[in-house]
């Protein structure tokens, strides 16, 4: 992942997992559960993808690790926390200006579907 | 939950002590939200394939990662690494190279359906033990051998009968010499293998009177015939006789052997069945599918018996020797691979141990870094796998190198195999091939890679905190390379030592007396087709026209032809009896017969003894005359006087002795000849003996041709003479005689350049083993070094305390390698020809040539220890 080159994309993953943390801090089973309702269960990402990716994009300092807190949904087990990054919000902004500039290039070769 | 846990181990140890407990937990989660017998099912399902997929991913993450770190660190360290690559390369490159070629002479099935089936036969005495290994006193065999053999022989579900033969290509283009093969009808299918094109011969094919037919090879085909079908049915022109083109011999098909182009039915006479004294045939046959090998021998032995009681040639009296075709290849050949193989894995083992010694010492200077990398939280396991995956990267580097430097050798490494083994030119790069230098690699990468990560991973963190060299565990990695440098120093002299001993063999080969004289002497053929030249008149008049000529050409001494050159041709011997003589039957009396003009004597430069030569007064209608040579005169005749001696002799009857030559060697310089005796050219006979008709032309130049290349260059004048004589005929086997002998050593002469590059190798490489080390000791000790000079030790004390070191591992290794040269030398016997395997003087040279160079290495790091500088030294650390 090379978020300065503009013509690398992001891995969809990463895509959605920084869109599942751009209003709140999530922890894994949350990110997975957000992106399935958001995507409305087209889009199911895996426990081993999800950790895989966030592993990445630690790396990357796309996101941070937060300590354990407890987790209201999940029998109050501690789990670990993680956050967006100025640097992954701009990698989210970047990748979807680039996929809606895709789209635009579509219309204009009538493949997209014209705003309705 | 337990199973959930079980698959969690797929992923990489580091992965899984990061998110492991993530894992589960979500995994907990997902199951405490499902119910049903198939949600489950599918979660399940989904779930496998979740970890299988990222398990793999998470692998080549980190394989990724490491190999982009082990090539930045690599870089860093170029001496090492190309050193390693290099050491690698080489041990990876002699290995696969002579064991890919051991495995295809030795251990691949031959190219032939079912070939453990198929097997040779010769003749040999008839109270040769059958359990008798190898091929000595065995004789080609004679139609009537052959075919009696074959009709009492139930065991063999088909048996054909060959002989090699060479003819002369005219009618397209330039003429050329051929080598090819006369086959009875049955002998192709024997072997098994069908024409690629055109048809088999059949049995009228081999009548005496049959037309005749031809079955070309497929690099004859493409070469005269441009690959074209049409060429079946056409028709070419052997040794002036038209032949039809019946088919074409598959690609790669080498029987009898490698250079054969073509096959002809034998077409024996009416009486072949009796005939018993003209010894050119091999047999191949192949037993029935049950029947094994000491079966087929067993049923031999009785038929060739009663063959003997049921006729009453005495030459049917002989004994039947069977040999699977694999292990025709004879026992020389077989030591010789073997022997590569051995030196081989000689230099593998010392590139192994090198790296071995190498990568120790890197590893006890980075136990440091790994002490504080790991004190800093990185996973100790996770820094293991990275040193795996750099010692992996430089032993795939340096194995990929061997690999193309094994295939560049093939080529010339094929040239130790005799040509009569039926395998292929080269060699091909296949699945084996590969295999065997993946095997390598592998063995050299674990060799060395392996080793200091284990060592590593067992020694407490807190240890290597300290420094390297001064701590109990450096010492330890000291003592381990002391070790390595031993092995390696063993190696390279057991290398040495085989090395020195076949050279040693080559030099008394080489110095060998032929018993002629090879300077300023030209040697060419021309063969003289049998149909044409049957008359004696006809071949007389040839020689005469052709030698006349040839010796009016200016700086030629003499000129003179003859049967066969020594050294040419393994047989041509007939029985010799001589009266007053016991005959024994079970071992006849022979000699090798020759046919030669007047000048042979002068022109080879063979002394004469006693007598007289032939000279042109000889001829068909006086006296039957022979000149021997020395060793006929005193093994058959006793003492007696030999000129005027007479002696039956073959088909060439009653003989009368003229004179007395030296011997020469017949059989080649390593092989004891048979006595030889000579007889006059014009004596030979109208369609007699065609087969020993005069065709190797010797001539003979003044000292001003002092060259081969003035030789060479008498070529072409030579070729316009024999053109005069007759437009069809060709010539080849042009060289010089000194080049003749030269071609007896040619396989020892590769022998020895390959040993001997192996050994040099070894050595170099023992010597930087013990460099290294010495260097990696004299860098932990240099403020020990500074404080004793400062204390007041001489410069001259350091220098001998490091070089005493070295000198001690030195010659433990020497030692350590002499015992155990020592002991293999006995394995080369068969190669050494006479020389001792415990030849004093190569052991001495060898150990002298090894001493001297830990000397010198010793040496560089002794006076770098000895220039220290206290004062730098004490201030370094």
């Amino acid at each position: 992942m090379d978020i300065d080159d503009p013509s690398r994309p992001l891995p969809p993953a990463v895509l959605h997992i920084l869109m599942a943390l751009a209003d709140e801090d999530q922890h894994g089973y949350a990110i997975i559960q957000s992106i399935t309702v958001r995507t409305g269960g087209r889009v199911k990402i895996g426990p081993g993808t999800l950790y895989r990716s966030l592993h990445r994009m630690l790396e990357e300092g796309l996101v941070v690790e937060l300590d354990e807190r407890p987790s209201p949904d999940q029998d109050d087990e501690r789990r670990r926390y993680y956050r967006i990054t100025p640097l992954g919000r701009k990698a989210a902004r970047a990748e979807a200006a680039r996929l809606a500039e895709l789209v635009r290039l579509a219309r204009i070769s009538g493949l997209a579907p014209r705003k309705a | 939950m337990r199973f959930y846990r079980l698959l969690l181990r797929l992923y990489p140890a580091s992965f899984r002590e990061n998110y492991g407990e993530e894992l589960i937990g979500v995994f907990a989660a997902q199951q405490r939200r499902t119910a049903g017998f198939l949600p489950r099912a599918r979660l399940w399902m989904v779930t496998i394939a979740d970890v299988l997929l990222n398990a793999a991913r998470a692998h080549a993450d980190i394989l990724r990662q490491d190999l982009r770190l082990a090539v930045r660190t690599l870089r860093r360290s170029p001496a090492f690494s190309i050193t390693a690559i290099v050491v690698t390369a080489l041990g990876v490159g002699a290995t696969t190279a002579t064991v890919t070629l051991t495995d295809f002479v030795l251990l691949r099935p031959l190219p032939f359906p079912d070939s453990e089936q198929l097997v040779k036969i010769w003749q040999g005495p008839p109270d040769r033990p059958p359990t008798l290994r190898g091929l000595s006193g065995t004789n080609d065999v004679s139609p009537g051998l052959y075919l009696g053999w074959k009709s009492l022989s139930p065991v063999f579900s088909s048996m054909g009968a060959f002989g090699t033969v060479t003819s002369n290509l005219t009618g397209s283009g330039d003429p050329e010499r051929l080598d090819g093969a006369v086959v009875t009808y049955d002998a192709l299918p024997t072997v098994g293998i069908a024409p690629a094109l055109g048809r088999p011969f059949r049995v009228d094919d081999d009548r005496e009177d049959a037309p005749c037919v031809v079955l070309i090879s497929q690099s004859l085909w493409r070469q005269h015939f441009a690959g074209e079908r049409s060429a079946l049915g056409t028709r070419m022109i052997l040794d002036d006789e038209s032949c039809e083109i019946a088919g074409v011999m598959p690609r790669g098909f080498d029987f009898p052997s490698r250079t054969t182009q073509f096959w002809r039915p034998v077409r024996f006479a009416p009486d072949a069945a009796t005939d018993f004294g003209d010894r050119y045939l091999r047999i191949i046959g192949r037993l029935k599918p049950q029947v094994s090998f000491e079966q087929g021998r067993g049923a031999l032995a009785a038929a060739s018996a009663q063959l003997a009681r049921t006729t009453s040639a005495d030459r049917a009296n002989v004994s039947a020797v069977m040999i699977s075709l694999r292990d025709e290849i004879n026992d020389q050949s077989r030591m010789l691979l073997i022997t590569m193989a051995a030196a081989a894995g000689c230099l593998l083992l010392i590139a192994c141990t090198n790296l071995a010694s190498l990568t120790v010492a890197r590893a006890t200077t980075r136990a440091r870094e790994l002490a504080v990398r790991t004190a800093l939280g990185a996973g100790r396991r996770r820094l293991i796998r990275q040193w795996l995956t750099e010692s992996a990267l430089l032993a795939a580097v340096g194995g990929s190198i061997g690999l193309a430097v094994a295939i560049g050798a093939i080529p010339t490494a094929i040239r130790l195999v005799p040509t009569t083994l039926p395998i292929a030119e080269v060699p091909s790069v296949d699945l084996r091939m590969l295999a065997i230098a993946a095997i390598a690699t592998l063995g050299t990468g674990i060799g060395f890679g392996v080793l200091p990560a284990v060592r590593v991973a067992r020694r407490p963190a807190a240890t290597d905190l300290r420094e390297a060299g001064r701590s109990s565990a450096g010492r330890g990695a000291t003592r381990l390379r002391g070790a390595l440098v031993v092995t390696q120093v063993a190696a390279s002299i057991v290398l040495l030592v085989g090395a020195g001993l076949l050279i040693r063999a080559l030099e008394r080969v080489q110095a060998t007396p032929p018993g002629f004289d090879t300077s300023r002497v030209l040697t060419l053929r021309t063969f003289l087709p049998w149909s044409k030249y049957g008359p004696q008149a006809t071949r007389t008049h040839f020689y005469q026209r052709v030698l006349g000529d040839v010796a009016r050409m200016p700086g030629v001494t003499a000129a003179a032809y003859t049967s066969y050159l020594p050294m040419t041709f393994r047989g041509g011997i007939w029985d010799v009896t001589i009266p007053g003589r016991p005959v024994n039957p079970a071992r006849p009396d022979f000699a090798s017969a020759r046919f030669v003009t007047p000048q042979y004597f002068r022109a080879m430069g063979i002394p004469l003894m006693a007598g007289r030569a032939f000279d042109e007064s000889d001829s068909e209608r006086t006296q039957p005359i022979a000149i021997v040579s020395a060793s006929f005169a005193t093994t058959y005749l006793d003492g007696r006087e030999a000129i005027g001696a007479t002696f039956t002799f073959g088909p060439a009857g009653r003989r009368t002795i003229v004179g007395i030559v030296g011997d020469v060697k017949v059989r080649g310089l390593e092989r004891r000849s048979e006595p030889q005796t000579y007889l006059p050219y014009t004596q030979q006979g109208d369609n007699q003996v065609m087969g020993y008709s005069p065709k190797d032309l010797v001539v003979r130049f003044d000292p001003a041709h002092g060259d081969d290349d003035a030789l060479l260059a008498a070529v072409p004048a030579i070729r316009r003479i024999i053109t005069g004589a007759d437009p069809a005929q060709p010539i080849s086997d042009v060289q010089p005689l000194s080049a003749l002998v030269d071609g007896e050593t040619g396989t020892r002469v590769i022998q020895v350049r390959v040993l001997g590059a192996f050994a040099l190798v070894s050595c170099l490489l023992a010597a930087v083993g013990l460099h290294g080390l010495l260097a990696f000791v004299v860098s932990t000790r240099t403020r020990e070094f500074g404080v004793r000079l400062a204390l007041g030790a001489q410069p001259r004390q350091i220098l001998a305390l490091v070089a005493r070191r070295g000198m001690w591992l030195g010659l433990v290794g020497v030692v350590a390698g002499l015992a155990v040269a020592y002991d293999a030398g006995r394995w080369l016997d068969s190669l050494l020809a006479g020389i001792s395997p415990t030849d004093l003087m190569t052991l001495s040279v060898a150990a002298g040539l090894s001493l001297l160079v830990t000397i010198v290495s010793s040496l560089l790091p002794a006076i770098k220890a000895a220039r220290t500088n206290p004062r730098d030294a004490i201030q370094a650390e």
